[in-house]
């Protein structure tokens, strides 16, 4: 059984926001409750990894690279296509949210193959592009086929079951040594979009990279997020759901409730464990499964509060 | 499963020689930047004017060229494992340039 690293959840203060640091998380499964804003996470065994209480829920699915391919990772259209299954296999999710990379080179084929996967599942999947969804065009192919509701830049915003949900596009004209970027343009449109919501709404926020400084040498962070979170501070229940790094990290910060998804193509390693964040080499056999997966996360009704849990292709 | 990083490293000291080596001034009209494990190799490269400069993408990962400079003085499309991309240096400069998916990967390319 894996345990947690020590960390400070539900010991932050809301008013401070200072140290934006990692929290590592390594686990099979993390049931996650925000109750009366004050968040509380539990390790739980995969026996108990089902969608508690019933009422809306959704999920997430990140990272899907269709396209890559190495010995290790041979098959990713397939491990891409079981995280779908057993989506579908358990209580169906109200609507599922991709956070990027739905692609790895942007390609035609590529997002062929994605259509093929994601779209005709019958689910219905709200995109936000990562980097590797627009290279070369800046995006054009991707928002044709998966911009659905976004405006011409990739955001947007949308209600489902008492919950706002607002996919942000933090992987444009990144810099030179520089980190995710959200630019003055779109923290204007959250501004607009946040502007005249009841604090009480449950918010859910969903980007490619992280929105806090995962590990900054790998560029695993956003350099304006600061001033979005600002603007979510004073929201009673803010969860905010990344992929990017193909690993499952989380962290509280006040109400504020970070997590990063698995992949379903293949793992990264622990930030800074390695000399550069490329797939993980070292992957004993067999345990591919255990490394890739989904997350799903309720609204359990009368209490505003979001669990979360991820679930593992396999053991 | 040990034996890995071990490899990994041993490799790195001989990247190492391979920069101190392409360091020195190249006087041939080509030059190759090997990329490889999220670096490029060698980060600084010293030409004359003229020289082609020829990246070539050995990682596992796809990535590209961008060049700092506003407007860019070159810039590559994503290049896959085992694809390339060159540049002629026609003018003297230091050409600063980075990987726009991976932007913590830098180099510069100094023409005299
Ligand atoms: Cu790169």
């Amino acid at each position: 059984m894996t345990q947690p690293l020590p960390h400070d959840d539900a010991k932050h203060d809301g008013s401070k926001r200072h140290s934006l640091e990692c929290m590592l998380w390594a686990g099979t499964g993390l049931l996650w409750t925000v109750v009366g804003g004050v968040p509380r996470s539990a390790l739980i065994g995969s026996a108990q990894a089902q969608t508690p209480g019933g009422g809306f829920s959704f999920a997430q699915v990140s990272d899907s690279h269709l396209g890559f391919s190495t010995p290790l990772y041979s098959d990713v259209a397939a491990t891409t296509a079981e995280a779908i299954a057993q989506l579908k296999s358990g209580p169906a999710p109200s609507l599922v949210l991709h956070t990027g990379d739905v692609t790895h080179l942007s390609r035609p084929a590529e997002f062929d193959a994605a259509q093929q996967i994601f779209g005709t599942s019958g689910l219905e999947i709200h995109y936000v592009p990562g980097e590797h969804d627009v290279i070369d065009d800046d995006g054009k192919g991707f928002y044709e086929r998966f911009g659905r509701g976004a405006g011409p830049a990739g955001w947007y915003s949308f209600d489902a079951g008492g919950v706002h949900f607002i996919g942000l596009n933090n992987v444009m004209n990144l810099r030179a040594g520089g980190l995710g970027q959200l630019g003055a343009e779109q923290l204007r449109f959250l501004e607009q979009d946040l502007r005249d919501r009841s604090a009480s709404l449950p918010i859910v926020l969903f980007a490619h990279i992280p929105l806090w400084t995962v590990h900054a040498p790998w560029g695993w962070g956003t350099q304006d997020a600061e001033q979005a979170l600002g603007l979510l501070a004073r929201f009673g229940s803010v969860t905010i759901l990344n992929g990017h790094i193909h690993q499952i990290i989380q962290k509280v910060e006040g109400q504020i409730a970070f997590h990063t998804a698995r992949s379903t193509a293949f793992p990264q390693p622990a930030p800074g464990s390695t000399p550069s964040p490329g797939p993980v080499r070292d992957l004993p056999a067999g345990r591919l499964h255990s490394v890739l997966g989904v997350t799903r996360i309720s609204r359990v009704e009368g209490r505003a509060p979001l669990a979360i849990i991820d679930t593992p292709l396999g053991a | 499963m040990t034996a890995k990083p071990w490899c990994r490293r041993s490799l790195i000291a001989g990247w190492g020689i391979v920069l101190a080596f392409s360091a020195k001034r190249t006087e041939a009209a080509t030059a190759t930047i090997v990329i490889d494990d999220y670096l490029f190799m060698p980060a600084e490269l010293r030409v004359s004017i003229g020289t082609t400069v020829v990246w070539e993408n050995r990682d596992s990962s796809p990535h590209n060229v961008l060049s700092v400079a506003d407007p860019r003085v070159f810039r590559s499309r994503a290049m896959a494992t085992g694809e390339r991309f060159e540049f002629t240096f026609a003018a003297p400069g230091t050409y600063g340039y980075f990987c726009g998916l991976h932007p913590h990967m830098q180099g510069f390319v100094v023409v005299e």
